[in-house]
């Protein structure tokens, strides 16, 4: 079974003083098919644990291992880990301009599969996932992520999820900017990409109100660089009454 | 009421600077001339010179200029006739006067003009192709005329090719109502040094579409003027201009609002990669106390690929009444976004290919507004062209992350 494999990994940030440690040594499985909550406070590193894993170039990584189904992920390109599988929807995904939706998720589709997309079915299967998530068909014509506000952006985020069928999927903070519905419409996508492909899914959030929806099978506690408890679905109310506290007062000493 | 606007020199190396720099006066004051003596050969730091590589445009600063450098060939549109005629017709010289040296001389050296008439009424089956190809080192001049006579519609395509220093003089003549359209490519190989003054006169709701296109050459330097003579006309200026290595590309355009109830849009793009890159647009509108009811706008964009290269962009809006419908001016110059390479490339897209798409992007809706499809896809072809060319230089010396 395909498993994502974290060990003992750290990261640096560039940054004009230098590099600055953000991660501090994670540990993480996943194997398909699961999903796995990654809660903890701002500034904990939960987007440099998911920028890091896609290999953004502002991030490096200093020791620690991390494979994809016995892969060495470390070693390929932003573009190889795509096509190897991983899928990162973004907090803040990025406009491009001039390039539409329609263009874009078919570039990357062939890229992905290494082949272009059956002309026929693939307008067919845009056009259905774009209806389950709600998303009119003029966004087909429109800038990738331009204009769009929080939520449509999110939404696509779950478009491509659904239509790239990765093997690991990366949500860092999918659920917030998002209404109620929304909230739902998306976690509809999610659950709908967990049926057809078995994928295993990362998912950052600081709510429980998304695990409503989408049942996590472990939460972990990200603080100050590293997993500070993991538990069942029950460590995720627990967080959400007695907040980070009791973990930030030990990470501050042990920092 | 008068009122002068200047946005000079955004730089983008490294940070985005916005200084500026006081315009030499009106564009109005400015000095045309078909005497030579008047303009004399620029020290370089005049206005009009002020980002221009003097040295390298030399040859064409010197009166008595020959043509055996470059040749001159024309495939008509079945409407649209072709006359090689002496300095002498009579026509020639209608479209305004040189503005500066490389055209004064241009204007000075030719024996023989091409003219291409759209008569009056015709509408062009077809796109008329101006062919100018560099066949030897002699610095050169070249006189063209196109002119599209009452309520005629028509496309003329100019295209540069080979190695030549030429100076050239593109006089545009709108008669009233007609609808035409000029694209001219400059698609020149490594080592031509060209100056071109476009020259352009509309007559009564009279349209103009003008495109200009550059890619290829050392020093390409481009002055289109469009005058508009009687109420109702209409001008779009579309450039678009691509910048490698040690390339110097200017596009220096003038629209002289000198009538009421006139209508221009100006829209330049360019980008630029490789270090010694060096763009300048300069954008002056004239509104003049008698225009009004003029509605205007022009815009310059630049994508900064890569370290090291360079684009000046300065719009420039003189108004002199109160009664216009609408004036605006924009320039902006960006870094190639390094967020988007990765976002590209997190949906497996590789490196090559994301930043196609982002350039591409950057000129799309461009392209489509030149509404001319045979050029248009050379545009796309020469734009992955330029790209390819180029990629070695992009990976050698990657742009850095924009500071948030
Ligand atoms: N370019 C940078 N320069 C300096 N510090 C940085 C840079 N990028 C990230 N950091 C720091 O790294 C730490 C972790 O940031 P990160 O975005 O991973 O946190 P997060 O857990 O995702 O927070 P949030 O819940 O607010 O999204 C923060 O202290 C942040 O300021
Ligand atoms: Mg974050």
């Amino acid at each position: 079974m395909p498993t994502l494999e974290i060990r003992d990994l750290h990261v640096s940030v560039e940054t004009k003083e230098g590099p600055k440690p953000i991660l501090r040594g994670v540990d993480l499985t996943i194997a398909s098919g699961e999903t796995h909550a990654i809660m903890g406070p701002n500034g904990s590193g939960k987007s440099t644990l998911a920028s890091a894993l896609a290999g953004h170039p502002k991030y490096t990584v200093t020791s620690g291992t991390v494979t994809l189904d016995g892969e060495d992920l470390l070693a390929m390109t932003v573009d190889e880990r795509a096509r190897a599988g991983l899928f990162l929807a973004m907090q803040y995904p990025v406009e491009v301009s001039g390039v539409s939706v329609a263009n874009f998720l078919r570039t990357a589709k062939t890229a992905i599969d290494g082949q272009a997309p059956a002309l026929r079915t693939w307008g067919k299967e845009v056009r259905g996932a774009m209806e389950n998530l709600r998303m009119d068909p003029a966004f087909a014509e429109r800038s990738v992520n331009e204009g769009f506000s929080g939520g449509e952006k999110k939404r696509h985020e779950i478009l491509q999820m659904e239509l790239f069928k990765p093997r690991f999927a990366i949500l860092d903070e999918t659920d917030s900017g998002l209404d109620v519905d929304a909230l739902r419409i998306v976690s509809e996508g999610v659950n709908r990409a967990k049926e057809n492909t078995e994928v295993g899914v990362l998912l950052i959030t600081h709510y429980t109100r998304i695990l409503r929806y989408i049942k996590p099978d472990f939460v972990h506690v990200f603080v100050d660089g590293k997993i500070a408890e993991e538990g069942g679905p029950e460590l995720a109310d627990r967080l959400e009454e007695e907040g980070y506290d009791k973990y930030v007062g030990a990470g501050a000493v042990s920092a | 009421m008068t009122l002068t606007t200047d946005h000079s020199r955004a730089v983008a190396d490294g940070a985005h600077s916005h200084g500026a720099v006081k315009p030499e006066g009106s564009r109005a004051e400015r000095r045309t001339s078909f005497s030579l003596d008047d303009i004399p050969v620029p020290h370089g730091r005049e206005e009009e010179w002020r980002f221009s590589p003097a040295d390298r445009l030399q040859p064409l600063f010197q009166a008595g200029l020959g043509a055996s450098g470059i040749t001159v060939q024309v495939t008509p549109a079945p409407e649209v006739t072709v006359e090689t005629v002496g300095r002498d017709d009579a026509r020639l010289g209608t479209a305004g006067k040189p503005g500066d040296r490389t055209a004064v001389t241009a204007w000075n050296a030719f024996e023989q003009a091409t003219v291409v008439t759209v008569p009056a009424e015709a509408v062009a089956t077809g796109v008329t192709s101006v062919r100018i190809d560099g066949v030897a080192e002699d610095a050169s001049a070249a006189h063209v005329l196109v002119r599209a006579e009452r309520h005629s519609q028509a496309v003329v395509v100019l295209d540069h090719a080979g190695d030549a220093t030429l100076t050239e003089t593109v006089e545009i003549v709108v008669e009233d109502g007609a609808h035409l359209t000029v694209v001219s490519v400059q698609d020149w190989a490594d080592g031509a040094v060209h100056a071109s003054s476009h020259r352009a006169r509309l007559g009564r709701d009279a349209k103009l579409k003008h495109v200009v296109v550059t890619f290829g050459g050392d020093v390409v330097r481009i002055t289109p003027d469009a005058e508009f003579t009687a109420t109702g006309g209409e001008v779009e200026m579309v450039g678009l201009y691509f910048a490698d290595t040690d390339q110097h590309q200017e596009h220096r355009l003038f629209v002289d609002h000198a009538v009421p109830d006139c209508r221009s849009r100006v829209t330049y793009k360019g980008a630029l990669q490789g270090s010694g890159a060096h763009t300048v647009w300069v954008g002056d509108v004239l509104i003049r106390a008698n225009a009004e009811n003029t509605d205007t706008y022009e815009l310059n964009r630049n994508l900064v690929l890569t370290d090291g290269a360079r684009a000046d962009s300065v719009p420039n809006l003189e108004i002199e009444t109160g009664e216009i419908a609408g004036a605006g001016h924009a320039s902006a110059t960006g870094r190639f976004d390094d967020e988007q390479l990765f976002y590209l490339q997190a949906r497996g897209i590789p490196e090559i290919e994301a930043r196609r798409l982002v350039v591409r992007g950057f000129f799309a809706e461009l392209i489509h507004e030149i509404g001319v499809p045979e050029v248009e896809e050379r545009l796309l072809a020469s734009i992955e062209a330029e790209l390819e060319k180029s990629m070695s230089v992009i990976t050698g010396a990657p742009a850095e992350a924009p500071t948030a």
